[in-house]
């Protein structure tokens, strides 16, 4: 459905856009219908440009994205505007995302225009429906001001928006990191839920544990460039990259203590174009050959 | 025993009453023992932690004491702190990238910090020198404005600068929360070595991530609405916690190995009570499977065994 083909992305940064910063180096990967890819990086791994790349918020330098057929990295108004009929994003701090001086509700009353033919009565409808398969009630949420709301129900609010326009893929970047661990569960639970109804979800994290427990396909990026891609049971059951190696390892969990052995730092690989170079060790999982021991 | 508090009450002025942050406290911390505090946004874990230093002038000391190795903290005057903080009490505060000022060099910080204190900054500068390498940072950050330090440099820095004087008690407040997996597991790990290398007595390490205090506390004090639920050794709190509300707590946390598709994890329903107007009795009461009649009654903060105390009828009974 999505399909992403050596995408990268170079910004002009210094003071007259001398100097120039790359972002994204050739990345490749697909997000099937009712598949959760889960994309996991650390901060600067360039996680959140290809999810604003994906939506369309900044521009590609090369490659393509192309959603079901069509290139969308290069979209105009009118195209734009349809394109945004299948694919939404939610992003990361719910209380941003809310004009507070609105009802909450009026994110969901925004999007009507999408749908002039359709009556008051059967939008009422509509939005009860859309309300209930992210699980709020609407009694306790409509008419309500953002500050009256929790944050998981304002990030739901914001799932629910995207289900009204029927869309057909999910960018979520960082969606829950500013939730409270007892609801945090709940939204990732319904992205699970939302899979099951054909729903594919680009979910984009820094957290391996989140990642591992809702994602089918895992992305690792570093520096712009993937390190390692495939199952999320291949990628996280048993990680071929050193520096995939290093996170697994790194990861706080709950029963088990830090192996004191596990190396705590990768070494920067040398400047190279290890991205154009991921090899498939088993089926569904690419690892970037600098990167293994015994590589090219 | 380092650090006693008893029956500490905090509270926070607002336009519409006050705000009960903390309520009741009573713990106490041994020598050489790091206290995980835990606990959602908005319980009170980091009211509790600045209390004890008294960072906030917005804070309203009601009532309690609060004893250092067998002195009492004059925690409800701002004054009389001063002789204590940073070379008694220090803190790592919770934004400690923005600590820095960005105007000076980070040198000139420490320099100043250490003259407000009638100490020596020449006095003290070899070891100053002797722990930035400890922590992995050369000597020459003194030299460098913070703008030019990453994150985890700067978190290692002010590390190093605010137990520089070997303080008693260390709160560091969320000072994981904002880095990588990678520079968490660094930081983590300085804070078991600071205190195994004696620069540091005791610490406090308020964090809302369990797993992260499962790797370096020895207890675990899990807060809720402003009151203290349950106090173990961090073993017990993630192996057999006994408050409903610490278990629902663990049970909904993802880790490693648990996937969508074959665990599905739940979730505590509902939302902590606003603490303008907090309900009396058990505050866990609304959201907890378990409550019962006798929870409009409050519970007390017992010890169920040596070590293990917890603020329930039900696990108490």
């Amino acid at each position: 459905m999505l399909s992403l083909d050596g995408v990268s992305k170079v910004y002009k940064v210094g003071t007259f856009g001398g100097k120039r910063l790359r972002a994204v180096h050739g990345v490749s990967f697909d997000v099937a219908p009712g598949e959760v890819v889960s994309l996991i990086g650390e901060s600067g791994s360039g996680k959140s440009t290809i999810g604003r790349m994906v939506l369309g918020l900044s521009r590609v330098t090369e490659g393509t994205i192309t959603f079901d057929g069509q290139d969308v990295s290069r979209l105009e108004r009118h195209r734009l505007h349809a394109y945004y009929g299948d694919v939404q994003g939610v992003f990361q701090d719910p209380f941003s995302s809310y004009n507070p001086i609105f009802k909450a509700d009026r994110v969901l009353t925004l999007v009507k225009g999408f749908f002039p033919g359709v009556g008051r009565r059967e939008w009422e409808d509509k939005v009860e429906a859309a309300l209930h398969a992210v699980r709020l009630d609407p009694g306790t949420c409509l008419g309500k001001y953002p500050h009256q709301l929790s944050g998981g129900q304002l990030q739901r609010l914001l799932v629910a928006r995207a289900l009204l326009l029927d869309i057909k893929l999910l960018v979520a970047d960082e969606i829950i990191s500013m939730l409270d661990a007892s609801t945090r569960i709940d939204v990732l639970n319904l992205l699970g839920d939302l899979k099951a109804r054909g729903l594919g979800v680009l979910f984009i994290t820094h957290d391996l544990s989140l990642g591992n427990y809702i994602s089918d396909r895992t992305v690792i990026l570093r520096h712009g460039e993937i390190d390692e891609a495939g199952a999320t049971t291949k990628v996280f059951g048993n990680p071929l990259h050193p520096y995939t190696r290093m996170l697994v390892s790194s990861v706080p969990q709950l029963h088990t203590k830090w192996d004191s052995a596990a190396p705590k730092t990768v070494a920067a690989l040398p400047e190279s174009d290890a991205a154009a170079r991921l090899v498939e060790v088993e089926p569904d999982h690419l690892v970037a050959a600098a990167g293994v021991e015994g590589g090219p | 025993m380092s650090l006693r508090v008893d029956d500490l009450t905090v509270y926070y002025r607002s336009l519409r009453g006050d705000v009960k942050a903390v309520d009741g406290a009573t713990f106490a911390i041994r020598d050489g023992e790091i206290m995980g505090l835990a606990g959602e946004s908005g319980c009170g874990k980091s009211s509790l932690g600045k209390s004890l230093i008294r960072m906030d002038a917005r804070m309203k000391h009601m009532r309690g004491r609060v004893e250092l190795d067998g002195q009492e903290l004059p925690i409800a005057d701002d004054a009389k702190m001063n002789a204590f903080r940073f070379r008694r009490v220090s803190i790592v505060p919770q934004y400690s990238m923005s600590a820095l000022t960005p105007t000076r060099k980070v040198g000139t910080v420490a320099r100043e910090l250490l003259e407000s204190r009638g100490e020596g900054f020449d006095e003290v500068r070899p070891e100053l020198r002797r722990r930035l390498e400890l922590v992995g940072l050369s000597a020459d950050v003194l030299d460098r404005y913070p703008i030019e330090l990453s994150g985890g440099m700067k978190q290692r820095t002010v590390m190093v600068l605010s137990t520089l004087l070997d303080p008693s008690l260390l709160i560091a407040d969320e000072i994981t929360s904002a880095l990588d997996v990678s520079s968490q597991r660094a930081v983590g790990e300085l804070l078991v070595e600071f205190r195994d290398r004696g620069f540091v007595k005791s610490m406090i390490v308020i964090t809302h991530d369990l797993a992260i205090l499962y790797q370096i506390a020895d207890t675990i004090l899990v807060m809720y609405a402003g009151k203290l639920a349950e106090k173990a050794p961090a073993e017990t709190i993630v192996g057999a916690p006994r408050h409903p509300y610490t278990r629902l707590l663990i049970s909904s946390l993802p880790e490693v190995g648990v996937r969508f598709d074959e665990t599905r994890l739940a979730g505590i329903p509902g939302k902590p009570p606003s603490l303008l107007s907090p309900p009396t009795g058990c505050r866990f009461r609304d959201r907890c499977p378990l409550a019962f009649a006798k929870c409009e009654e409050e519970p007390p903060f017992i010890e169920l065994e040596p070590g293990h105390e917890v603020a329930c009828w039900k696990a108490a009974a």
